[in-house]
This record gives structure tokens, sequence and C-alpha cells, in this order.
């Protein structure tokens, strides 16, 4: 058990500051969007998981030699058994500890989800009292307005996506099905869940600097991925001309709003007015995708890092060996 | 009989486009005016509608006169404005909307990805 508690503990250590960190500078993540999300999701997990796990593995320790004995012998000890011996203050501890920080987590997952929630429905509301369907598409709806914007709102009965009269304008034909399909991929794949689980993580553990790094790469691969499903649609060059109308009409009257307010999480461009944000990369200049091999060791170590804490919480014993 | 939610619609319109405050009765006969099955609309309903939105801060109410007159608490533009901030994420809740089209993208990169496309177009 003790062993185990502190293999947990490392493992806890090395997914909360480490893995993140390389992870977010690595460059094959703009090839292979899908099985990097993954793989951030396991690290969130597992690292959650393993804190957990080592606290509550170690606060275990005296009452057993596996999880199911040292749970059995706390039950019996909360039920007053004179015959088990009372763990010690330090291991009560880090049980307490174990249980708070559980409960912190889900807790903020709760509060983040039902502040998103109200939020939606009061947009929803105003988007029913000030936009029109839109005539030709399903589920859209067209805002009277001249700035070119397009975005999706989720929900559980029924998303829509919203475009701008400036969009439908300003855009050709072509680029706008390349918006829209790029807006419902996020609605299809409900990208707004994985943001929400990051935001939450973020929330829940604000001094930890890699549960920001993990939330901006998480917003960036989705936007890859749901670039790639537009290129199903579109054509490369369409796709970016696209991005280009939007974000020059748009970004200069946000840069202005928000200079003083210091947006965080926007990816400034570089003096030299190179193109850093490596959607456009990808987008400009095309990588190949991962090959077979390479995703599956990707994907093998995804599996491994939700496997290993939850086999060792589970049977603790083995590492004892 | 046209769900609360199209007459709040309906009410909001009605506000906006009307330079002077209304009052229920104002807002019943011009609803029925339009004809869309408003003819058997009570005037009850027209302030069960007002009485939603003004909760919700869309309305503002005049107290001073009998009977009471109500005007749009802010103009459609405004609303409109403060829609797109959500959307853009200028507004404190980022993540109320989903995926911007151009998430995370600035204005000096849209200014050289210009110059780049512009540049192979003339290619």
């Amino acid at each position: 058990m003790l062993l185990t508690s502190y293999f947990l503990a490392a493992l806890a250590i090395v997914l909360a500051w480490p893995t993140p960190l390389a992870l977010s500078k690595a460059k094959w993540t703009a090839r292979a969007p899908v099985a990097a999300v993954l793989l951030w999701q396991a690290i969130a997990l597992g690292g959650g998981l393993s804190m957990i796990g080592s606290m509550l593995v170690w606060g275990l320790t005296p009452l057993g030699n596996d999880l199911i004995s040292a749970l059995h012998a706390g039950w019996l000890l909360a039920t007053g058994d004179p015959s088990v011996n009372f763990p010690g203050v330090i291991h009560l501890f880090a049980l307490s500890t174990a249980f708070l920080f559980a409960m912190h987590l889900v807790l903020t997952l709760v509060r983040a989800s039902w502040r998103t929630t109200r939020q939606r429905a009061k947009h929803r509301h105003l988007l029913r009292l000030l936009s029109n369907p839109s005539q030709t598409r399903p589920n859209t709806l067209v805002l009277d307005h001249d700035l070119p914007v397009a975005y999706c709102v989720p929900g559980f009965n029924g998303s829509v996506t919203v475009l701008s009269r400036g969009l439908l304008t300003q855009l050709s034909a072509d680029e706008q099905r390349g918006v829209i399909a790029h807006e419902s991929s996020h609605l299809d794949q409900r990208h707004d869940f994985l943001i929400l689980a990051f935001t939450a993580w973020h929330e829940a553990l604000p001094w930890l600097p890699t549960s920001r790094l993990s939330l901006e790469a998480v917003r960036q691969l989705i936007e890859m991925l749901a670039d790639d499903k537009a290129l199903e649609v579109v054509t490369r060059p369409v796709l970016l001309r696209a991005i280009v109308g939007v974000a020059s009409s748009i970004a200069p009257a946000k840069t202005s709003q928000d200079s003083a307010m210091g947006l965080a999480g926007e990816i400034v461009g570089m003096p030299g007015g190179e193109v850093s944000s490596r959607r456009l990369q990808r987008l400009l200049s095309p990588v190949a995708p991962l090959s077979g091999f390479q995703n599956f060791v990707v994907l093998s170590c995804t599996v491994l890092l939700l496997v290993c804490p939850t086999i060792l919480l589970i049977a603790p014993r083995l590492l004892s060996w | 009989m046209a769900s609360l939610g199209d007459l709040e619609r309906s009410v909001m319109d009605l506000l906006w486009d009307s330079a002077e405050p209304l009052t229920a009765n104002d807002l019943r006969d011009a609803l029925a005016a339009r004809g869309t099955d408003a003819k058997e609309l009570a005037v009850t309903t027209v302030l069960t509608v007002l009485a939603r939105l003004e909760k919700k801060g869309l309305v503002a109410r005049e107290r001073s006169t009998r009977p009471h007159r109500y005007t749009a608490s802010s103009s459609r533009e405004d609303h409109t404005v403060g829609l797109l901030n959500d959307a853009l994420g200028t507004a404190q809740d980022r993540e109320a909307v989903l995926a911007r089209f151009i998430g995370g993208i600035s204005a000096d990169e849209a200014v050289s990805l210009r110059a780049i496309l512009d540049s192979v177009k003339t290619v």
C-alpha cells in the first residue's frame, strides 16, 4: 500500500507539471488533433485520479493491505468496532484531504456546468428576440449585424448555429459553406463538453499553471478538428480566405476593445507579422498526419494513463511484490 | 394561439419600433392589428408577457402614469452587440458560446495571412 501511494503521488506530480508542459509545446499535436485531445483528457483524468488516489491509499495504509480490506476496516472503525486500531491523526488527515479534494473537483464541475447552462439560456432567449431563422439552412439563425460572425450555441434540446448578416453578405457561398461546416462539427462532436471539463479543471486548480495550458491547448485542438471537418467540404484556400475575411474585420474592433482588458488566452501575432497560431500554420503548410504506428503509441499512452492509476487503486498490492 | 415566446418577440418588436412608451392596451391593439391570432388576446396576457420581460430586464415600466407605460430598456442594436460580445469572447463569460469561427487569431495575423493569400493568388 505504501509503495503504491508513493507511486501514485509521483504519477500525480508528473501529470500535473512536466507532462502538460511538454505536450503543450509538442509539434505533433497539430498532426493528430484527435489523438492529442484524447491524450489531454487522459492526463487530466489520470492526474486527478492519482492525486486523490495517492492520498487515499496512504491514508488507508494502517488499516489493511489492499483497498477493499482497508475500506472494510475503516467501516468497522467508523461503526465503533473495538478490534480495529485507530489509524492516527496524520492518516485521517490524508483521508480527509483526499475526500475534500475529490468533492472540490466535482463541485467545481457542477458549478461550471450550471453557470454555462444559465448563460446559454439567457443567450438563447435574446437570440429568440433578435434573430430570424435562416430561410435556407436548418437549425440556423441569422443575426442582423454587419460584423461577419459565425458561432454555435450548444444545447441539449437543439443546438443552433448563428450567422450574422455581415457574414452572409461579405463571404462567398463557398466560404460560407466552410464556416458552417466548421461550426456544425463543433456541435456534432460536442466540443462544448470538452471545454466545460477543462474550464472546470482550470477553475478548480487555478494555482496549477498547467491547468491553463491544457485549456488553451484543447481550445486550439478543437479548432483544428473543426477545420479538418470543414476541409472535407471546401478547399484549403477557401477556408483560409474565410478565416481571413472574418478575422480581419473583427479583429481590429476587438483589439481596440480588449487592449485595456488584456484578453486572456488570445494568441498574439508575432512582431514580425508572422502567423504564429498553430491552427493557421497547419492550414498554410499542411503536415502529414501521424503514421498508424505513431497514432498507436499515443493511444496506448492515453489508455495506460487511465488504466494504471485505476488498477493501482483497486489492487495496490501489485507494487508490493 | 401564439406561444409565449412568440408573443415576447412581437411585444419587444413593437416596443423597439415605437418612439414612445406604450401601454398594455396599445400593445394589445397593435398585436391585434398585426392579425396574428391575436384577436382573442387578453390584456392580462400582454401584462403577463410584459412582467416576464421586465423581470428579465428587457423592459422598463413607467409607474408614474395610469395605466403603466412600457419601454424597451435598451435598443435592439445594443442587445445585438451584447450577443456578439458573448460570441466573440469579449464578455466575461467566455465559454457561454463555443467556438467563434476565428477563435484565437489576432489582427496582425489576419493581416499577414491576407498578404500570404494575395501573393499566392497572383502567382
